[in-house]
């Protein structure tokens, strides 16, 4: 598997880490139902036999956490956005 | 050595080099071949037609194919530590001096006394383990399994490490190309003239595939010819690699594939800075698969004798190896290249004593091949059963007319037509789909950027493969930006114009007499099929794993096809209907060494060593894996144990002064403006109030309420902190941060940088530590008790270098920390060390390190273990309440909050001789040592010097509230249970005056 | 004889198992012979024993630290002993020790705790020393390794066994205790009235159930969504390995300390061995090259006699990575599913115990003391089951 990082081109998996899920957002702490929210947050997925938005980090490169589009049942990579500049939710 | 003739070589003809022979032995047997020979047609070329023995019943077998199929001429390769078990005779490169010995027999190959085994198959057949030798219960492991298991293997692995290399490499091409024949070369070719960076892999040691093994001639000159021809093109092309003795044996994600060099294997020994074998991942844009096809053989009775081969391989041997693997032939085919087999066969003189084709009919074109060598022509006839026992004697035959007759021969070339070799095409998941039309699996869904030439289609008409190949290569080069003309090549098979398509599988015969074998490594019969299905195992994979058909060392090349159409005939349905097979990588049994290439021994991880390595080895330190670090365990007097050694250190340190290396801390700087906002949202505990020229304790947790890890945190500005972490956790701690930074919070202005390696940093601790560093820091610098109290940090200057103090401890001890830009790290230990001869200065390792961080309680590795709280480490009083941080919300869970977990604990054995273990587990005193009254366990222990006594850390359930409770310290996978009193886990020095000293 | 009846679905049944793996037919057999329900079907999308349960390195061991891991195991294990008298099927359960190899002090201390818990719950276990070790194994590489081997954790009782034959073991014995075993029916929706289920639907029609138990690990999100449940659970891919056949030289079950690797022989004389989970969510039943080399590399470093066998096949399972890395067998939310998932890379050695706890949890409606702990709320309460101490991330356990 390679994936593009967008500032150091395409590069192979094993310069990369994984992190799962990348819909979930972190909840606000000061929320009435922080607790229920954040044990969701940490420990719900959907897992998707599909299409599924991931964080990965190109570890052994620029260091950058991105968000990766990524097909899971065929690894296909769809698409690639640096995490700190995806659009806000 | 003596040379001997080769009996069955050919006058004439062929590609080896008879005016280069090659000596080898086989089973001890001095015997001479030519270059360019395989060990087997060296074998062929000898008269050596027994070869090994079978896996379950030690049948005799001979050499069926002579590709990367074959499933029974399997020897050990070389001996000693080089030694090879389950090497393919036909695929070994014969060179000067290679030794081959038979596997799988005893005592002899001749006469092996464990194919008694064949006599009692029935006893042995598919599923037989599974239902017996249950009974009685204790028989199974004493008896029955140790017979098994000794019965089991083919070779032997060598005895000792492998004493060769191995390499890797990542090549990056527009166009690989998998296969050197006719379809890969103009694949190559067509691909190559655009200007296409191209890489043809083939896994023989000559260019040419089919080509070599067929008498077929490509515009005007001879198929072999033509490819040298293109070859040499090839070679001429700067973008373009060919890379021979090179399989592809894997398609993974992305366009990258695994592909083994064989270096040196054909070689008595890898050149001189050479490795064995060199993996390689290549990745390209576009891929042509023009791997062939493999030849299917018959199942009918005792085919696996020696002497019944693969039509084509006869050929192969014919025509490229100039030997004639018998003296007497019989043909069994199911399809028209029965006509070129005869034309080879008779044009090598051998005899062909009959033509047997099972279509209803026969055809013309056999017919007539018949009819001009006057071979006699039993169409709509079957082999049922081969005769003889090392050797092939005769064939039954059963006429069109039901009349069976035996025929004499030696050899009998069976073909029951063509499997396209698509294995590479299903690595990535692909389904090969059942082609009524070819007979023959056909790739399904390809990999991405895929496209299949030549054979490894269904066609094998050379104008076909020609044709399918050029488009392709040039296609390929298109997708990648390139363009070119399509070269057009017109060639003329053996059997030009006769397709090589059977009309209808000839999976097995019917009436077959004796084992008619489906998988010949694996000795699984049609009989142990038809039991299968009987049993219920019917489904395909089932088969496989009830019977291990296709597990043996050909994967299945010659098999797994062939069971498909046996199950289609048991269950009366087309071979769609069966499913379909798929493969795995890798296509070809691949070394593990190749795949793990230079990492092993010393280099199996690079070493990370620090700044001052080359000091401390001078002064005598024993160096201790820290992950992948070495770090100095302690410093050893001349004989001194490391123990002595430890407490000497501690003595120096806690007496007077002693250095210890820490640059292996992570140090991460941060900064930015929101700098400190950043490490509020980190740590659990405040940071907000912290000033320049100061420095905290900090403590983080995971997200999940659990201590991830701690450490001191400096602050230089209000934009400029530098934090430190435990050396095992620097590079999580990094990560984390940067996760936190980056996905949740972007909106924060903060840059993270892992400055571990750019920064030397000692410990300078003990009573006389200051004295010590006023030596070595510049002048200028006020490092006073008072105007640079505990906690202290500045940016100061060591011969005016610039480097950066701080007074914080570890040891409990007045005690600094010194970083400085870690090219000066070497000298700067020099001088502290030369500078601290007058205090009686010692260096210090990690022993003595963790022996007065256990005497202060101070938690580590042990009790940072990912398991515990902060309130668990005694550190709850540092979760802030004020503010939102890692970690937070998720440790009010229930059980994060248990007064009953375990918290941490001093212990100290009652007995003061008596030592306690870290992994002992507490119990309380009159309890039972069991699951249930399990209260905890020791954390971490060491002897201490100051108390005179072991001393321990542990976490005990309810721990705070049962200060001076005695309770068992249970060690029984030590033999060992102490009584430990339970206190506090400052040791020394409680109320920490020595700090401030 | 056949081995189990080829059964066509029937319109209901007191209890609908979906998943024809290991779990879901051993819990089936259990269901019939220990509470007396056989009017079950087991529902298998392909053939039986076509998913994990056939694409392990067929270790079995008790090995654990946390207690419930211990007490749950250690079941599985005694179970194991006992199997083929149970099912006269020989599975081959072959104890021929688990060793786990340490390299540091550290882990040798880690090592000794989980030893020690393990000796406190009447498990077998000790700790050897280098020598013997050396002894035991003189083939591993002990004088010029980047991460020495400074001695192990074996426990004798582990070992393996033909992963197969517990597959079409259990099928045989539910099968003649009346159990249905239907192959190539997939379920593609489970009914739900008024927060009870009410049966599944197949692609072989509607198969109505007052209790479905879910037995799929691998596809447990997929399965599980039909039910409205979104679980704790990421589906990671994890690779396996076979050399070719060679005499026998590995004779125990042997893990690497310093790296993702394990390794036994079969008893056809194959290396099996493993590593780390590649690490990304996956539902392709393949991986890719950087674990290989990962995996080969540490076989290297252990036994480097190793460099010329061949590896003969590469595979992929599917693994339920859960979040604390241990299992969820129990209740969910929905009245009548039952769930039996996230067994990450632990779930063959499982089997027996799992199918024996569940048949338990769903024959009575609810947990037996063995399994309760591994229950779904867990994540909510705290109460996790982190053996390693790796925290809410799934490619870390």
């Amino acid at each position: 598997m390679r994936i593009h990082c967008p500032y150091c081109g395409e590069r192979g998996v094993e310069e990369y880490s994984y992190r799962g899920d990348a819909t979930v957002r972190r909840p606000d702490a000061n929320g009435p139902d922080a607790l229920e929210r954040f044990v969701e947050y940490l420990h719900l997925r959907d897992n998707p036999a599909g299409s599924h938005q991931e964080f990965w980090q190109h570890l052994h490169g620029c260091r950058a956490w991105l968000v990766v589009q990524r097909d899971v049942r065929t690894h296909a990579i769809e698409s690639v956005v640096a995490a700190s500049r995806r659009v806000a939710r | 050595m003596m040379t001997e003739k080769q009996p069955f070589r050919l006058a004439t003809g062929g590609l080896v080099d008879r005016a280069a022979p090659l000596n080898f032995s086989f089973d001890g047997r001095a015997i001479t071949g030519f270059a360019g020979d395989t060990l087997a047609s060296a074998l062929l070329a000898n008269g050596v037609r027994l070869v090994g023995r079978s896996f379950k019943y030690h049948r005799p077998r001979g050499i069926l194919s002579a590709g990367v199929e074959e499933p029974n001429a399997l020897v050990e390769h070389r001996s000693g530590s080089r030694r090879e078990p389950n090497s393919r005779a036909t695929v070994l490169e014969l060179y000067d001096g290679l030794v081959a010995t038979s596997q799988n027999r005893w005592p002899s190959l001749r006469c092996d006394l464990l194919s008694v085994n064949s006599w009692v198959s029935s006893f042995i057949a598919a599923g037989f383990y599974y239902k017996t030798f249950m009974w009685p219960a204790s028989f199974w492991e004493r008896i029955y399994e140790p017979m098994i298991r000794r019965a089991a293997g083919l070779g032997r692995t060598a005895p000792a490490h492998d004493p060769d290399t191995y390499e890797k490499a990542t090549a990056f091409c527009d166009v690989l190309v998998i296969g050197g024949g006719p379809a890969g070369i103009a694949a190559a070719v067509a691909a190559g003239r655009t200007g296409a960076r191209v890489i043809l892999c083939d896994e023989d040691f000559v260019l040419g595939g089919g080509l070599l093994g067929d008498k077929a001639e490509i515009d005007g000159e001879s198929g072999v010819d033509w490819a040298r021809t293109m070859a040499g093109e090839l070679a001429a092309m700067p973008e373009v690699s060919v890379m021979g003795r090179t399989s592809v044996t894997g398609v993974y994600d992305g366009g990258v594939f695994g592909a083994v060099q064989r270096v040196s294997d054909h070689l008595p020994e890898p050149p001189v800075h050479q490795p064995r074998l060199r993996f390689w991942r290549i990745v390209a844009r576009r891929s042509i698969l023009a791997a062939g096809a493999i030849e299917r053989p018959i199942a009918f009775g005792n085919n696996d004798r020696p002497g019944v081969m693969l039509a084509g391989s006869v050929r192969t041997y014919i025509n490229r190896y100039g030997v004639a693997p018998g003296r007497r032939a019989v043909i069994f085919a199911n399809n028209d290249g029965a006509a070129g087999t005869l034309d080879d066969l008779a044009a090598a003189g051998v005899g062909v004593a009959a033509v047997v084709d099972s279509r209803d009919g026969g055809s013309a074109a056999v017919s007539a091949a018949a009819a001009r060598h006057g071979a006699v022509m039993h169409a709509g006839a079957m082999v049922t059963q081969a005769h003889g026992g090392h050797g092939l004697r005769s064939v039954e035959v059963l006429t069109s007319d039901r009349q069976r007759e035996r025929i004499s021969c030696d050899l009998l070339a069976m073909s029951g037509g063509w499997n396209p070799t698509i294995h590479l095409t299903s690595h990535l998941s692909g389904r090969p789909r059942w082609d009524e039309a070819a007979a023959a699996f056909l790739p399904g869904s390809l990999p991405p950027g895929m496209t299949v030439a030549g054979a490894a289609t269904g066609n094998a008409d050379l104008n076909a493969c020609l044709a399918s190949g050029a488009a392709n290569g040039l296609a390929a080069a298109h997708d990648c930006g390139f363009s070119g003309r399509l070269p057009f090549w017109r060639g003329y098979g053996s059997g030009d114009g006769q397709s090589h398509r059977p009309v209808q599988p000839l999976w097995r015969v019917p009436g077959a007499r004796g084992k008619a074998f489906i998988d010949f490594q694996s000795d699984v019969t049609t009989d142990d099929i038809d039991l299968s299905v009987r049993e219920g195992f019917g489904a395909a994979e089932h088969v496989k794993r009830y019977t291990a058909l296709g597990m043996a060392t050909d994967q299945g090349k010659t098999s797994n096809v062939a069971a498909l159409g046996v199950l289609a005939e048991i269950a009366g349905t087309d071979m769609a209907s069966q499913g379909t097979t798929t493969f795995r990588p890798p296509y070809t049994p691949v070394a593990i060494g190749a795949l793990a290439g230079h990492a092993r021994g010393m280099d199996f991880h690079p070493r990370r060593l620090s700044p001052a390595h080359p000091f401390e080895t001078e002064q005598g330190a024993v160096f201790v894996e820290a992950g992948a670090w070495l770090r100095a365990q302690y410093y050893p007097r001349p004989g001194e144990t490391w123990l002595q050694s430890a407490e000497r250190e501690v003595r120096t340190v806690r007496g007077g002064a002693g250095i210890c290396d820490v640059s292996t801390l992570g140090k991460i700087d941060i900064q930015g403006p929101d700098a400190r906002a950043f490490i509020e949202r980190i740590y659990c505990n405040n940071f907000a109030g912290l000033q320049p020229g100061r420095a905290r304790y900090g403590l983080m947790l995971r997200e999940d309420g659990f201590v991830l890890d701690d450490g001191v945190t400096m602050c230089f500005s209000d934009t400029h902190f530098v934090m430190s972490t435990t050396t095992a956790n620097a590079p999580v701690v990094m990560q984390h941060m940067e996760f936190h930074h980056q996905c949740v919070w972007p909106e924060l202005d903060v840059q993270l940088t892992s400055v571990t390696e750019q920064w030397a940093q000692f410990s300078v601790a003990g009573p006389l530590s200051r004295e010590l560093l006023r030596r070595v820091v510049d002048r200028q610098h006020d490092i006073a008790n008072e105007s640079f109290p505990f906690m202290s940090v500045a940016q100061v200057t060591v011969a005016g270098v610039t480097a950066r103090l701080a007074r914080v401890s570890f040891s409990g001890e007045l005690a600094y920390e010194i970083a400085i830009p870690a090219q000066y790290g070497d000298s700067l230990l020099r001088e502290l060390m030369r500078q601290g001869e007058a205090f009686g200065v010692c260096l210090y390792g990690t022993e003595a390190l963790a022996i007065m961080r256990i005497e202060k309680g101070h938690v580590a590795g042990g009790e940072l273990n990912g398991h515990t709280t902060a309130a668990d480490l005694g550190l709850g009083k540092m979760m802030s309440a004020k503010k939102d941080y890692v970690g937070r919300i998720l440790a009010q869970r229930p059980a994060l909050r248990d007064p009953e977990r375990p918290t941490l604990v001093g212990l100290l054995p009652l007995d003061h001789g008596s030592q306690v273990r870290a992994g002992a587990h507490l119990v309380a005193s009159g309890q039972v040592a069991n699951l249930e009254n399990d209260e905890g366990y020791v954390t971490s222990s060491a002897y201490s010097p100051m108390l005179g006594r072991w001393i321990a850390l542990g976490l005990l359930a309810s721990g705070n509230n049962r200060t001076g409770e005695v309770v068992r310290a249970c060690d029984p996978l030590r033999g060992t249970e102490s009584l430990v009193e339970i206190c506090s886990p400052q040791f020394y020095d409680p109320t920490g005056e020595r700090l401030h000293g | 004889m056949r081995a189990w009846r080829d059964a066509e679905p029937r319109p209901q049944y007191d209890v609908v198992i979906v998943g024809g793996g290991g779990h879901g037919l051993a819990t089936a057999y259990y269901l019939a012979k220990e509470h007396g329900i056989s009017n079950i079907a087991v529902l298998e999308k392909s053939y039986i024993g076509s998913g994990n349960v056939g694409r392990n390195t067929t270790i079995i061991r008790s090995n654990y630290l946390h207690p419930a891991n211990a007490r749950f195991y250690e079941r599985s294990l005694k179970l194991w002993e006992g199997l083929e008298q149970d099912l006269n099927y020989n599975v081959m359960v072959s104890q021929r020790g688990v060793l786990n190899l340490f390299h540091s002090d550290g882990q040798r201390d880690a090592f000794a705790r989980r030893g020690n818990a393990m000796r406190l719950n009447d498990i077998d276990a000790g700790l050897l020393d280098e020598a013997e070790v050396r002894r035991l194994l003189p083939y591993l590489d002990f004088d010029n390794a980047r991460f020495p081997i400074r001695g192990g954790l074996l426990q004798p009782r582990g070992g393996t066994v033909r992963h197969d034959a517990v597959a079409w073991g259990y099928a045989r014995g539910a099968d003649r205790r009346g159990v249905d075993i239907i192959q190539n029916c997939e379920v593609t929706g489970i009914h739900i009235e008024r927060g009870r289920v009410t049966g599944v639907e197949t692609n072989r029609g509607v198969i109505r159930a007052a209790k479905v138990a879910l037995c799929c690990a691998g596809n447990s999100s997929r399965v599980a969504t039909m039910a409205g449940l979104r679980l704790p659970i990421e589906s990671h891919v994890m690779q396996a390995f076979v050399t070719e056949s060679v005499k026998p030289l590995v004779d125990m079950v042997v893990t690497f300390g310093a790296g993702h690797f394990y390794i036994s022989q079969s008893n056809r004389g194959g290396l099996v061995f493993g590593g780390d989970i590649d690490g990304y969510n996956s539902y392709a039943q393949r991986g890719n090259l950087p674990t290989v080399e990962a995996v080969m590399e540490s076989a290297m470093a252990l036994m480097p006699g190793l460099g010329r066998l061949r590896v003969l096949r590469q595979w992929g399972g599917l693994m339920d990575m859960s979040m604390d890395g241990s299992p969820i067998i129990g209740l969910t939310p929905v009245e009548g599913i039952y769930l039996n998932a996230g067994w990450c890379y632990g779930g063959f050695k499982a089997t027996p115990a799992s199918g024996w706890c569940f048949a338990w949890t769903i024959a009575r409606n609810q947990p037996h003391e063995l399994n309760a702990p591994f229950r779904l709320d867990r994540f909510a309460s705290g109460h996790v089951i982190d053996e390693k101490g790796a925290g809410a991330q799934p490619n870390l356990h």
